[in-house]
């Protein structure tokens, strides 16, 4: 294999003292761990607008009633709270991740492609200012739910579907260009000797997910464009009167929506696979057979799609295969959780906060897999379809799952990344309120759902009003809760204890080769055979 | 630390055209989006001038980014390793791009199968049809609508034809020409992209015809003209833009070969000018076979 020196004479221009200063460093950078930092910093500005809007969406709900905001601003809300938190939030702090480790973990120089990846940064904020911008439009934001379901978004839309239509082609086109940067880097810069079975599980997850964005997203960009035509061009792809369906709509919208749920949890479970073996201070049980379920359950992910439909009258022969498909899935899932399981049994446990949030994540995004096979039965979906079960259900498995091993994440490299410990205590408090209001905050939503409270409305029958006092209460602590992590980041920015190269004695890993914090070029030089040897995750 | 085993990485120094680009980006969809809704709203706005300014930005950072690129290459910046990159990148490019086609035929082929035979009745949908519109006739083309919109269909004789075999013959020379610069023929190679372009420009002359043709009084078909309209337009019309910037990339890779650029062994550019040329191809097959013939 051919790899990876930076050549000596542009190794010069680009030492550190060639770092560009103020604002133009990140505007015009070309390194993957400032543009790491500026995806993480984007995506948890995201995570607070989003959040502030669910705030908003908590204490209307308080109590039954119209309180504080009109209904059909409610559902600006809670549409562009999940554009948000899916589009801002959650998937740009995984490419986050991504830049920043990948390079590191595979012994590269960098990212394939530098410029694109600064060019796949720098448009998201541009999308998203077009979409919060909306809000302050005469039209108002989007208000037909992140699912812009035909004809809501089309017949019924405000005047703002343009906006929120070419907003979404920019967060497209930077997702794929994220997803080819990283598929090229993975391919083409691993250093002599990393073998992709070699590869940290980490870096297969990733992998996976790229492929996933890369073969999903420009689907997303075609049903919007269809959507736009519809609204704005007189075309009738969702409208029967000219021969289109409305159904139509959900089939290419879950098409790739499905796949997208994956890629906001497949790297999670890439993160739990690197830290829970360095807290167990054992290799992760049965690498390999990650690697094939992390791909069985990539695969499966474009057969399943119109699970999400089983109300609108589908042909029984396709009820049962969607059922059945979504089923499968559980297998190589469940081969994930035996694994980490596995990892822990008889392992040499300690408990800092990283393996908290990674423990927390195992358990409760189990509960959000078994809520989702609970979905998954056609006779039953048909009394939990569009009820505050499917919300409970799919926040366990976005914020106990992706927003926990995200967190997990972040406390196991912060070290790493800004040279100095965290606050010890300060992140254990992050921890346990988060721990306790996020459940006090979705639990009680699997029984709301099932007593039939539907989803998406400002207002509810009286027999809900406990529930949703507790669930409003939680959702503020949990919200609140954010905010120690913030202050346990810049604290750590600004100072604390100096960490060493390698703060946990069981982590494995090239990351952990290089000095605290990582210097801005890596690996000008690829790692020895045998550091590359020793990160091996496989049992020996 | 030096290590003559390895090749050297070249690691692009800091540029300022990702944010240009990044801000042109905006400037096309916030343009776009208020230039739509102004149409809709029948008012006037500055919505199409930021979206021509906008695409005036993009022109200029692709130009500017891309010499960058070239003069980096011509200096021998670039490694093998590099050149494996680019040409990963683009392939997983196109894969993106075959992604996005399949998206709208897919609609196709869901309406066609699906749900312009529901609404005639077909299935458990026997009182859609009886109770909604009973006088639809579920067929394809789609010359009715159930909102009794008529039109009529474009044939595959005549100019789809034509096309066909103009893009298809366009896809051979791109290959000789391609073959001509291997072999370092520098005067084939020259002529066979030239006869590439002209096949190229041809095909977009003649889909123009076409487009005219559909639009006339005698034909009635429009964009707005039911479902086959709207797929007829939106694949052909998103086929035409690829084919649009194909030729734009061959003609820039015409310019580059009269300055003398390109060698056999170092070449990407127009590699990936002519993987691309080749995509279109194969997406005008498909759509020449499930628009026009069947």
């Amino acid at each position: 294999m051919t790899t990876n020196v930076i050549e000596q004479d542009s190794h010069d221009e680009h030492h550190d003292d060639h770092k560009m200063t103020g604002i133009k460093r990140w505007l015009y950078t070309t390194n993957h761990k400032d543009i790491g930092t500026l995806y993480l910093w984007f995506a948890f500005i995201m995570f607070l607008t989003g959040g502030a809007l669910a705030m908003v969406i908590r204490a209307e709900l308080f109590q039954p009633g119209l309180q504080i905001v009109e209904p059909d601003f409610f559902n600006q809300l809670t549409t562009v709270h999940g554009l948000v938190m899916v589009f801002g939030a959650i998937m740009p702090a995984f490419t986050g991740f991504a830049n920043w480790m990948l390079p590191m973990m595979l012994g590269a120089p960098d990212m394939a492609l530098p410029r694109m990846n600064n060019w796949s940064f720098w448009i998201l904020p541009f999308a998203f200012a077009i979409l919060l911008g909306s809000f302050f439009m005469e039209s108002g934001a989007p208000n037909f739910g992140w699912t812009f379901y035909a004809p809501l978004s089309t017949t019924y839309s405000n005047g703002s579907t343009a906006f929120f239509v070419f907003a979404v082609h920019i967060m497209g086109i930077s997702s794929i260009m994220g997803a080819i940067n990283i598929v090229v880097t993975i391919m083409n810069m691993r250093a002599p000797g990393m073998t992709y079975m070699k590869m940290p599980l980490f870096v297969w997850t990733f992998f996976i997910t790229a492929y996933l964005l890369i073969a999903v997203m420009p689907v997303l960009a075609g049903v919007v464009t269809m959507l736009l035509t519809d609204t704005y061009f007189g075309t009738s792809f969702f409208d029967a009167a000219g021969g289109g369906d409305p159904v139509m709509f959900q089939h290419i919208f879950w098409f790739f929506g499905h796949p997208e749920v994956y890629i906001m949890i497949l790297p999670a479970f890439g993160i739990v696979s690197t830290t829970i073996p360095a807290f167990s201070r054992k290799r992760l049980f049965g690498y390999s057979s990650m690697v094939y379920a992390t791909s069985s359950i990539a695969l499966l992910s474009f057969i399943v799609w119109a699970h999400h439909m089983f109300t609108t009258g589908m042909p029984l022969f396709g009820e049962l295969f969607f059922m059945y498909c979504t089923m499968l899935i559980a297998v190589p899932t469940g081969v994930k959780v035996f694994n980490w399981v596995a990892t822990m049994w008889r392992g040499s446990l300690t408990f800092e906060t990283p393996m908290l949030f990674s423990i927390a994540f195992v358990i409760l995004f189990t509960i959000g897999g078994f809520s989702g096979l609970m979905l998954a039965m056609t006779p039953v979906d048909f009394q939990y379809h569009d009820t505050y079960f499917v919300v409970a259900h799919f926040h366990y498995v976005l914020v106990t799952g992706s927003l926990f091993s995200l967190y997990a994440g972040a406390y196991f490299w912060l070290p790493k990344w800004t040279g100095h410990m965290y606050n010890d205590t300060l992140s254990k408090w992050h921890f346990w309120c988060s721990l306790i209001s996020v459940n006090l905050l979705f639990f009680p939503m699997h029984f709301l759902g099932l007593a039939g409270m539907p989803r998406r409305i400002p207002d509810y029958a009286l027999q809900f009003a406990d529930f949703n006092k507790w669930v409003s209460i939680g959702g503020f602590a949990f919200g609140l809760s954010q905010l120690i992590f913030l202050a346990v980041v810049i604290k750590c920015i600004r100072g604390g204890e100096k960490a060493p190269a390698k703060p946990w004695d069981g982590a494995i890993g090239l990351e952990w080769t290089v000095a605290s914090p990582a210097p801005y070029h890596t690996f000008t030089t690829p790692p020895p055979q045998s550091d590359i040897d020793n990160a091996d995750q496989h049992e020996h | 630390m030096t290590n003559k085993e390895y090749e050297s990485y070249y690691v692009p120094s800091q540029s300022h055209w990702p944010i240009v680009g990044a801000i042109a980006l905006f400037m096309i969809a916030f343009g776009a989006a208020n230039y739509v809704t102004d149409l809709a709203n029948e008012t006037n706005g500055y919505g199409g001038y930021l979206l021509l300014a906008g695409i005036a930005l993009v022109i200029y950072m692709l130009v500017g980014w891309f010499s960058d690129v070239i003069s980096e290459s011509l200096t021998g910046k670039y490694s093998h390793q590099m050149d494996n990159s680019f040409r990963q990148g683009m392939s997983w490019f196109i894969f993106s791009e075959v992604m996005f086609f399949a998206a709208f035929f897919g609609a196709l082929l869901y309406l066609r199968v699906f749900s312009v035979p529901w609404l005639g009745g077909a299935g458990n949908n026997v009182s859609t049809g009886a109770v909604l519109w009973p006088d639809f006739v579920a067929q394809w083309p789609l010359l009715t609508t159930p909102d009794g919109t008529t039109t009529t269909a474009m044939g595959w004789y005549g100019l789809p034809l034509i096309n066909t075999v103009l893009l298809l013959t366009s896809s051979i020379t791109a290959h000789f020409a391609h073959n001509a610069l291997i072999k370092n023929n520098r005067g084939p190679l020259k002529a066979w992209l030239g006869l590439t372009i002209v096949l190229g420009l041809a095909f977009m002359f003649f889909q123009v015809e076409e487009y005219a043709h559909g639009y006339s009084e005698e034909m009635r078909l429009f964009l707005d003209s039911g479902v086959y309209g709207n797929t007829f337009y939106l694949l052909t019309g998103f086929h035409g833009m690829h084919v649009t910037l194909g030729c734009i990339m061959l003609i820039v890779m015409w310019f580059r070969v009269l300055k003398g650029h390109f060698t056999p062994e170092n070449h990407f550019a127009f590699q990936a000018a002519s993987w691309y040329w080749h995509f279109v191809d194969v997406v005008w097959v498909m759509l020449f076979v499930f628009v026009y013939i069947l």
